[in-house]
């Protein structure tokens, strides 16, 4: 940590920018939310843009010429400039709005990967994959015929790195990873993996939705071809994520949907020509107010100072880790040297669903079950786990209150 | 005792805790006290689909009288499971139809029948009342 104060983040300060953190729940219970890896919660100056767009500048983007659509369309692209500034992309073109990360890898597998897939190319993922970046992939397996090779993950929940290089071969296609597990908190080692794949003349798609609130990412620095991450876990709303690709690749791949807003001209006769990147991508009226809202969420972050914001997580996640690993029975699944965000764990004799129910009473937000990652709890013999999961907003009190309510909800069900 | 009582009965019990960690001790208590499911009945037939925990229900009919053997690995479903027992097992179909899951309102216990709950007493109650409606 560092003790100049003037570099400390005010939490009370921030706090006072998110109403809903304010609710008392059963009998007057505070909300302690430890959700944040499922959803963030929103700060007023995000609201207030949100209220703002349909309060004064409502409209249908791009080709309107009207005041209100120059002013939507103004706001829209600025968004995507907005986050190519947060990625640290090169160029604006290179950043597709999609509903968010499940759409954007959904996007890549549809475009790129049908486009150059053959049966028996090889996509690499790892086996700590969301779902969402498990399914689109096995789905092109079924349909073209490729291979989805799996990265193991030891029992710290971290990925063997030799097990990634040995899996190479020369049908290896693509590697599809994600940044941080959202079951278990890994930090995984992206450029490492970048330089890796492409040694190997692979592409690697990284899905972010668990990296973008916590730590500064550059999508340049970590060299990676496509980045994934969505608008709720950073203080935005949902419905809105982004995908980055490199403009090459974008420029190469076709359409997936066909609509307006992606069409160069539209002809019967003479064929239908498509928009260059990002607009080929984006067919029909997208999220803009969530664009405009996701634009204002990331300057709320990153006003924030993101050194500051990954040290008082990480403080956050030491302080209920020591805690937690005095209570008996209970083992932290995932212990990971690096790590953010989430603590996952498991107490012997009592169900994680039971933990989640009576906690909640306590006025306690936490998830149960297999946060989307079957494989992976499988692979620790688990098939549920409870998941606290820190924002920035949360406080040491907080995790306090959160650990004095588990070892209340222990007493009750064990 | 027919369903009436059996319900007053539970309203009374659970009436006489003035929180929820009493009332919901009690259930969990109430779910300890389970009958033994057979572990050769939890298959894939009598398994819950949709919980975060397992679940199995398992009926039989026997001279026009429904039985019930359920079981789950979580403590509060089973506490559930405990009380639906005393309500639905050992009644004729007839009057498992005519009974009303209202009561669960009245324990304090109606939050977990929503279906977005996900802990499978909703479906388990509609499979009770999808077994009745067929033995009927």
């Amino acid at each position: 940590m560092m003790m100049d104060s003037a570099l400390m983040l005010d939490v009370d300060a921030i706090r006072a920018q998110f109403p809903i953190l304010g609710r008392e729940l059963h009998d007057g219970k505070p909300l302690v939310y430890l959700d944040n890896a499922a959803t963030t919660q929103t700060p007023e100056p995000v609201l207030e843009a949100w209220n703002d767009y349909f309060r004064r500048y409502n409209a249908n983007i791009h080709r309107g010429l009207h005041t209100l659509a120059d002013e939507a369309t103004a706001a829209f692209e600025q968004a995507r400039d907005t986050v190519r500034e947060f990625l640290n992309a090169a160029r604006v073109e290179e950043i597709i709005f999609t509903r968010g990360t499940t759409e954007a890898i959904n996007l890549v597998a549809n475009t790129w990967g049908r486009a150059n897939l053959r049966e028996g190319d090889e996509v690499m993922i790892s086996a700590m994959e969301h779902h969402s970046n498990i399914v689109p992939w096995q789905m092109l397996a079924t349909s073209l015929g490729i291979t989805v090779k799996v990265i193991p993950v030891d029992q710290r929940g971290v990925l063997d790195m030799q097990a990634y290089q040995a899996l190479f071969t020369e049908r290896t296609r693509l590697v599809a990873v994600t940044h941080v597990s959202n079951a278990l908190g890994t930090i995984n080692p992206i450029r490492e993996m970048a330089d890796i794949a492409h040694d190997h003349g692979a592409l690697i798609l990284v899905d972010g939705a668990q990296a973008v609130a916590h730590a500064r990412v550059d999508v340049t620095e970590m060299d990676v071809d496509f980045y994934a991450f969505s608008g709720h876990k950073i203080y935005g709303p949902t419905g809105i994520g982004a995908l980055y690709g490199r403009y090459e690749l974008l420029d190469a791949m076709p359409p997936w949907q066909g609509g307006g807003e992606m069409i160069s001209r539209v002809s019967f006769d003479d064929g239908t020509t498509f928009a260059a990147p990002p607009h080929k991508f984006e067919a029909g009226t997208p999220a803009i107010a969530e664009a405009v809202a996701l634009d204002r969420a990331i300057r709320w972050l990153t006003s924030l100072h993101f050194d500051l914001v990954s040290d008082w997580e990480q403080r956050l996640l030491t302080h209920a880790t020591e805690r937690m690993q005095s209570i008996d029975g209970l083992s932290i699944i995932g212990q990971a040297p690096e790590k953010c965000g989430v603590i996952s764990f498991v107490v012997e004799g009592a169900h994680s669903q039971d933990i989640g129910l009576l906690i909640d009473q306590f006025g306690v937000a936490i998830r149960t079950g297999h946060h989307c990652a079957q494989p992976l709890l499988r692979s620790f013999g688990l098939d549920a786990t409870c998941r606290a999961s820190f924002g920035v907003y949360n406080t040491l009190e907080e995790v306090d209150a959160f650990v004095d309510a588990l070892e209340r909800v222990l007493a009750m069900v064990r | 005792m027919n369903t009436e009582h059996a319900q007053q009965e539970l309203v009374d019990e659970f009436s006489m805790f003035d929180n929820w960690m009493d009332r919901y001790q009690y259930l969990i208590d109430m779910g300890k006290l389970l009958p033994e499911f057979p572990e050769h009945l939890k298959t894939s037939e009598t398994r819950i689909e949709g919980c975060q925990s397992n679940v199995w229900i398992h009926d039989r009919l026997e001279d026009g009288v429904l039985y019930f053997d359920a079981a789950s690995d979580a403590a509060i479903v089973s506490g559930l499971i405990a009380v639906l027992m005393r309500i639905y097992n050992g009644r004729t179909p007839q009057e498992i139809s005519a009974t009303s899951p209202a009561f669960m309102e009245e324990l304090g216990l109606d939050k977990h029948l929503s279906p977005t709950r996900s802990n499978g007493l909703h479906a388990m109650l509609n499979h009770i009342y999808h077994t009745a409606k067929n033995a009927g």
